[in-house]
């Protein structure tokens, strides 16, 4: 029983961060979004008894692919038209 | 008005896979029949044989612990090193559009929080990087998480010091060293055993930290390739001028 609340406060996170992360128009805050989104669905994996995937999801795309996101926003515009 | 009901059709689509998981979650007897895909026609098993192989024999066929490690290095060698590849090009192609930029750094300094805890934490984090590679066949993880853990502690370096950088030379030698040692080892499969990157190496005891043969060697390799790109790739990004 506390598997499946876990899970649903896990799926109604990851959703509203995705939709935010397509949503908004501020992509500094889309990309943030995303990183949160897939945080929150390595905590998913683990719940589904995958570590490996947990940790990869966890550190390539939480850390890198944001930083990278990010670094690429600095070089570009923040702004959506 | 497309919009909402794409969001509509994405929380109808997630509830589904939700309504799936709490299914599965109620299964306690993996062993039992609902736990294999039935054929709806004939009412067969189907695959049952693949994965039970793998529940039952890794251990003793690779002398690994962790099964999820043995078919991705073992079993599935060869798809490993098309892994390894793909993520190469993708490094390879961010240095040749990049490459023409030249070194100019933003010298805007970091806060002092960042900069002291990226400091306590970098030895940290290299440290469970390599912990994570290297007891690959025995807890969960592998080269590729922990070549990425590596990398975003160099990353935390990075973001709060603005001169620090890995040196270009040693990148690319760890780098090329690590898939060159891959694929030698592959090669050596090729020539003590039958077939290419099939383990020639005593699997010893499992359970063991020098155990399953070639899969800790390959891991290494593995994890000492995908840190050393992953780390190119976020300072090429880092070093462009804007």
């Amino acid at each position: 029983m506390m598997l499946v609340i876990i899970a649903w406060i896990i799926a109604i996170l990851a959703i509203v961060a995705a939709i935010y992360a397509v949503e908004t128009k501020d992509l500094l805050s889309s990309a943030i979004a995303m990183g949160i989104a897939s945080l929150v669905v390595s905590i998913m994996f683990l719940v589904l008894q995958a570590p490996d995937v947990a940790i990869t999801e966890a550190s390539i795309g939480a850390g890198l692919t944001m930083a990278v996101f990010v670094y690429a926003i600095g070089k570009t515009k923040r702004w959506e038209e | 008005m497309r919009r909402y009901a794409g969001a509509a059709i994405a929380i109808i689509f997630f509830a589904f896979s939700i309504g799936i998981f709490m299914q599965l979650a109620s299964y306690n007897d993996y062993e039992g029949s609902n736990y294999y895909y039935k054929n709806p026609v004939n009412g067969s098993l189907a695959n049952e044989s693949v994965p039970s192989h793998y529940v039952k024999e890794t251990k003793n066929e690779t002398g690994a612990i962790n099964a999820v490690t043995a078919i991705v290095v073992e079993y599935r060698g060869f798809d490993t090193l098309g892994e390894v590849t793909v993520l190469f090009t993708s490094a390879t192609g961010v240095s040749f559009l990049l490459y023409h930029v030249y070194k100019k750094l933003k010298k805007r300094e970091a806060n002092l929080i960042l900069k002291e805890g990226s400091k306590l934490v970098l030895p940290f984090a290299l440290l469970t990087g390599a912990y994570i590679f290297i007891h690959g066949h025995l807890t969960p993880g592998g080269g590729f998480p922990g070549g990425s853990i590596i990398a975003s502690g160099f990353l935390l370096m990075m973001l709060a010091y603005p001169e620090f950088f890995v040196r270009e030379k040693s990148l690319s030698y760890s780098e090329s060293m690590a898939g060159s040692i891959f694929v030698i080892i592959g090669l050596l499969g090729l020539l003590f055993a039958t077939s290419f990157l099939q383990n020639f190496i005593p699997i010893g005891k499992p359970g063991y930290l020098l155990s399953a043969g070639i899969i800790p060697l390959i891991y290494i390799a593995i994890g000492f390739k995908v840190g050393s790109e992953l780390s190119s790739i976020v300072q090429k990004l880092k070093e462009v001028e804007k």
